[in-house]
């Protein structure tokens, strides 16, 4: 490794407060883990969260997409509840749509509810999501204005007075999570990066964030990030001794990709079935790579462009 | 649950985690389904024969509590030779009018009481008062010791009708009448008895959309019956539960806004039968029974006491006379179906938007529109405040703004965080609220409103002199007031509810304080001690982990704080806990009281072992095991000779409307249901009459996103964008055999009307298979109307009127409709549509 960057600056486990410099009297750093066992889809976060933090709400549309109005995390939505309608093992796995042209896959033939034809057992997954406050946060690292800061919680958040609306951020993010606003017209961030805070405000005061605060269900669980893994491994084991093998923890590790997300979730399912990635890598995991791979590239070819001219002189 | 009441469902998912199992059984997979471990799907008004099913497992098999059921509940009690039940008549008790369709109950009565009917009123007169409810505290006014067999085995006794009746309910009839497969519903059998034992109890948790049937009251019962026989009720972690609809609708019960009740369950007195004060006490006291309702008198001269005051005196029977008297059905319907005959001038809504959220939206809004003036106190400009210029009859032409003869007062109210009180919670517990911010501009409370208006009556008729405004001039309206807009202290409002001694203006720590002599006075008996010792007790916030699991010191329930009725029951008849898992209440030998983790709801110093004198009544003829305290013999009641319009057993009746014959008898629907039979109030044909051009079942519930008729929803942006428009739930083979397509239109026709939502097609709903036939349920959410933010078309619209004889709710959560692809017609081709359709079922 080049001494360019320290030890994991870039990607691995670390701790990103101290890596940003803050001091040893540090708060320690706080996240989410969202239970989504126990999510009833009630949406008090999202409603919650576009309260305390003055979201604008404009959008009225039904997607016909089971419960879901909401759409996805974007610039005007930092909570955004998934709700997927699933048979379980009957009919192959679904799979998020790419927004590529596919053929619909053509139904069995129509069955009448016969005496041995019961439905096949039925899950309907809830879920929160929110911006994962990634340990290695892309958006942050690639931010030229210096908007985008890494706060004493650990948590990553925008000050919209700073950001210039490049959108930098918008293409690195690997979740998709944050975006210019686009509308309402006359909102006074149209243009400006936007996503969750973890309510940076509240956390200032001592407060809990809105979402954790209204979640009815302790679905949203609000602490310190190394508490909440070690309860999210509780909850795991539990829920795998009740027999409910498919329980798994999603950004908890922070061995993967973003070095560990600040908010993580336990999931009932496959990532990719709640529209998350399977295995996101912050966007500028390879830049020491890329950087070493430059400077060689660029010093064979000054020693070929050397070479070259001590050639000419023979 | 999780679907209307996530706060609450809460709870739920704490047990779960504890070990819990939950089972959920609803005619659609909801959010509640999603988290529950198991699911059971249902066709929407078969519940009573899938309970009475259960109730015929656990009778068939023995799997009663028997030391429970023999002791505490009337199964012993011999019923007279002369009743006959369902099985004999093909559906109808002994005892039926068809001139009338009610019954004469003489013959449902135990053994030797045959002659005490009830000789008070006649059987028409009690459905058209919704009598029943009057005995939702009162228990059945039954004689203190009929003849009991407590071997069990003499075929009149109560045990051995109930075997008989439910024999035929067996899960091969379950499957077929509600489309629950033997296996599912076995499960639930096992799942239920199974924890139903001295260490461990079951809990029956239902949302009010279960009492809107025309059996709604037998639901009830029948789970009731169950819980009983299971010996789930008054120990913790049992129970019935009812989810109430709003916050405070149980206290809108307690202090009623219903036209037959008076606060604390007092009936209202009827112009015939209650002449003087002491006919109306005896009708509520009943003497010869045994109970806490002997005491009547002292409650409702405490109530006279509080609402005339000084001019309340022994001399003049507390005026009593100054009551009004009610002489019929004045319930919310026949008030509507009034005003469209034109009997009716005044109309005041608080807080309800009927236009969207009562059954027959049209009815409502014609109603409405033929008013002299109608005063509508709201946050928004609600439909039933704008259906003169905007409702679907303008579309229609049956209503024209300019020609409409309402005159429509809207006058802005003040929300709950902009106003002080309490909330009654399904668990009768008060909490006091404080006041966050002033309300805005000229919003203000219902209590500012409702004082000023009887401040400014009163000050209208000071100097008449006509005898008739005595009662206004005499009423007792004094509140202390304060602010700039003069808002009356909500705190001496409950004080005055709460009771204290007229001389000394002591407040009453106990109901057993109230005196008939008008020495003490107190506006709702059972509330007494909500001011305890001067002190606001609603308002105690005590943590729940700094006191006991039990919590008494958070808020306050009624009655003395006690937050679980009946408890004397979770003692066996010794007075010795069940098991040690699920102590308490118990009697303590050493101190020869009853003590435990809550306030015991029996009398501290009886013992268990006490056998009452032949000739006592009232309190003391209640023996040492007679847990059921408001009952007339003391015991729960598995049978009710006495005071049901339908019945003393629940018995299994189709929908009044349902594309079925019933499956268990000849008798296809409630006999004695309140129907309002005219032109325009049509209902859709049932078997034997042509109904397949209404062939599917429609049931309606609400969405977690909004609230009721979405007064408080859809005029939010934050709240309204989550479910931004009507739609009707439909399973993919509806969707196939009616050509709809996702997240197109659909039109939903009944006789009364037809509407149109978008459609979702969902595995949620699954066709059911019943009487050998497929049969499809669709699904609807009623929030929309035509104002606010997001607007659609309501579904109370498709709904008829057809009541529950017992307390007069209406039969909206099943109905039958047709579903058809695109939209629906508008202007007059909308009445046009549903004519057509109504001619077709002549045809």
């Amino acid at each position: 490794m080049t001494s360019l960057f320290g030890e994991n600056d870039l990607w691995g486990p670390l701790d990103p407060t101290k890596d940003a410099g803050y001091g040893e009297d540090r708060p320690k750093r706080k996240g989410f883990f969202t239970d989504t066992s126990i999510c009833i889809g009630c949406k008090a976060c999202e409603v919650a969260c576009k309260e305390w933090n003055d979201v604008p709400a404009d959008h009225f549309d039904m997607l016909g997409s089971s419960y879901d109005n909401s759409h996805s995390l974007n610039a005007n939505q930092w909570r955004h509840v998934a709700f997927i309608e699933q048979p379980t093992r009957a009919e192959p796995r679904q799979t998020v749509d790419l927004g590529m042209p596919v053929r619909a896959p053509s139904r069995p033939p129509e069955e009448e509810p016969g005496e041995d034809a019961e439905k096949p057992d039925f899950r309907w997954l809830m879920s929160s999501d929110v911006c994962k406050h990634c340990t290695h946060a892309a958006c942050l690292d690639v931010c030229p204005t210096g908007s985008l800061f890494r706060s004493e919680f650990g948590t990553v958040v925008v000050q919209d007075d700073i950001c210039n609306g490049c959108g930098y951020c918008v293409a690195a993010c690997p979740y998709g999570v944050i975006e210019r606003r686009r509308a309402p017209e006359g909102d006074k961030n149209v243009g400006i990066a936007q996503k969750c805070t973890l309510c940076y405000d509240r956390l200032g005061a001592g407060m809990t964030p809105a979402c954790a605060q209204a979640c009815p269900t302790q679905s949203i669980q609000f602490g310190d990030v190394d508490e909440l893994r070690e309860r999210a491994d509780a909850r795991v084991a539990e829920l795998h001794e009740a027999g409910i093998m498919d329980a798994r923890l999603y950004g908890n590790d922070p061995d993967d990709g973003i070095g560990g997300a600040g908010a993580f979730f336990l999931l009932l399912d496959e990532p990719e079935v709640y529209g998350l990635p399977p295995d996101p890598v912050v966007t500028t995991h390879d830049l020491s790579r890329m950087f070493h791979r430059a400077t060689t590239a660029a010093a064979f070819m000054l020693a070929g462009a050397v070479v070259s001219f001590l050639g000419r002189r023979r | 649950m999780a679907e209307a009441h996530p706060v609450g469902f809460q709870w739920v998912m704490e047990a779960k985690a504890r070990g819990a199992k939950v089972i959920h059984v609803d005619p659609r997979f909801t959010r509640t389904s999603a988290l529950a471990d198991s699911y059971v799907p249902i066709r929407a008004g078969s519940d009573i024969a899938f309970l009475g099913g259960i109730v015929n497992y656990v009778l068939a098999n023995e799997l009663d509590f028997r030391e429970y059921v023999v002791n505490y509940t009337n199964a012993a009690t011999l019923v007279s030779e002369d009743f006959q039940d369902t099985d004999d008549l093909d559906g109808l008790f002994s005892g039926y009018d068809p001139e009338t369709r009610t019954y004469d109950p003489t013959s449902w009565q135990y053994a030797g009481a045959e002659s005490e009917g009830d000789e008070e009123q006649d059987h028409e007169m009690q459905r058209e008062t919704a009598s029943a409810l009057q005995h939702e505290s009162h228990g059945s006014g039954v004689e203190a010791h009929p003849p009991r067999d407590e071997t069990l085995q003499d075929p009149r006794c109560v045990y051995q009708i109930l075997k008989r009746h439910y024999a035929r309910y067996t899960p091969e009839m379950v499957a077929r009448t509600c489309g629950v497969s033997e296996e599912q519903f076995l499960e639930v059998c096992q799942a239920w008895t199974e924890n139903s034992t001295p260490d461990r109890t079951t809990a029956l948790v239902y949302s009010v959309g279960w009492t809107q049937h025309s059996v709604g009251v037998q639901y009830i019962r029948t789970g009731a019956i169950l819980q009983l026989l299971l010996g789930n009720m008054g120990r913790p972690g049992g129970g019935v539960m009812a989810l109430r609809g709003h916050a405070s609708i149980q206290g809108s019960t307690d202090i009623p806004t219903l036209f037959n009740l008076l606060p604390g369950y007092l009936p209202m007195p009827n112009a015939k039968d209650h002449q003087s004060l002491e006919q109306w006490i005896e009708a509520i006291s009943q003497p010869g029974s045994k109970g806490f309702w002997a005491n009547a008198s002292a409650y409702a001269i405490n109530l006279l006491k509080a609402y005339f005051g000084e001019a309340a005196t022994s001399e003049n029977d507390f005026c009593f006379d100054y009551l009004p008297k009610i002489t019929g059905d004045h319930g919310t319907y026949s008030t509507v179906l009034d005003m469209i005959d034109g009997k009716v001038k005044g109309y005041f809504l608080l807080g309800q938007n009927p236009a969207v959220g009562s059954a027959h939206g049209r009815a409502q809004r014609l109603g409405m529109a033929n008013l002299d003036w109608l005063v509508v106190r709201d946050l928004f400009e609600i439909e039933s405040a704008t259906f003169w210029k905007s409702s679907p009859e303008v579309a229609t032409g049956e209503i024209v703004p300019e020609e409409c003869r309402t005159e429509v007062f809207l006058l802005p109210a003040a929300s709950h965080v902009e106003k002080e009180g309490t909330f009654t919670q399904t668990q009768r517990m008060l909490q006091w609220r404080q006041k966050a911010v002033d309300p805005p501009g000229d919003c203000r409370s219902e209590l500012w409103f409702f004082y000023h208006l009887g401040r400014m009556v009163k000050e209208r008729y000071a100097d008449s002199t006509d005898a008739r405004d005595v009662p206004v001039q005499q009423l007792a309206w004094d509140y202390p007031t304060h602010g700039p807009h003069r808002e009356p202290s909500a705190e001496a409002v409950l004080k005055e509810i709460n009771g204290y001694e007229v001389e000394s203006g002591r407040p009453l720590s106990a109901f057993t304080e109230m005196k008939a002599d008008g020495s003490t006075l107190g506006g709702c008996w059972i509330y007494t001690g909500v001011f305890k010792d001067g002190v606001n007790q609603a308002a105690r916030r005590k943590p729940a982990r700094e006191q006991s699991l039990v919590a008494p010191e958070w808020g306050w329930a009624w009655p003395a704080n006690r937050r679980l009725l009946y408890n004397r029951a979770s003692a066996d008849p010794d007075g010795k806990p069940w098991s040690e898992r699920k102590a308490y209440v118990w009697w303590d030998e050493a101190t020869g009281e009853w003590t435990g983790l809550d306030v015991p709801d029996f009398e501290k110093t009886k013992p268990p072992s006490y056998e009452p004198p032949e000739d006592a009544d009232g309190v003391a003829a209640l023996a040492g095991n007679d847990p059921f305290i408001m009952q007339g013999d003391g015991k729960g009641a598995l049978y009710v000779p006495r005071g049901l319009i339908d019945g003393p057993m629940p018995t299994h009746y189709e929908p009044g409307e349902s594309p079925f014959g019933n499956p268990l008898y000849a008798q296809q629907a409630n006999p004695t249901s309140k129907v309002y039979l005219r032109p325009d109030n049509p209902m859709n044909p049932s078997p034997p009459q042509h109904s397949d051009v209404y062939p599917y079942v429609f049931t309606t519930s609400r969405l977690t996103e909004h609230h009721t008729a979405g007064g408080m929803s859809r005029f939010v942006a934050r709240l309204a964008e989550l479910q931004p428009e009507m739609f009707i739930e439909v399973s993919p083979e509806l969707a196939r055999e009616r050509g709809l397509e996702a997240g197109g239109w659909a039109t939903i026709v009944t006789s009364r009307s037809a509407i149109e939502a978008r459609v979702l097609v969902t595995d949620r709903l699954t066709p059911l298979k019943v009487e050998g036939r497929t049969v499809h349920q669709v699904w609807l959410p009623y929030h929309w109307g035509e104002g606010g933010l997001v607007t659609g078309d309501s579904a109370n619209d498709l709904i008829g009127i057809n009541l529950d004889p017992n307390v007069l709710i209406q039969e909206s959560k099943v109905g039958t409709c047709d579903v058809r692809p695109g939209r629906r017609p508008t202007g007059p081709a909308l009445r046009q549509l549903v004519r057509d359709y109504l001619e077709e079922t002549q045809r």
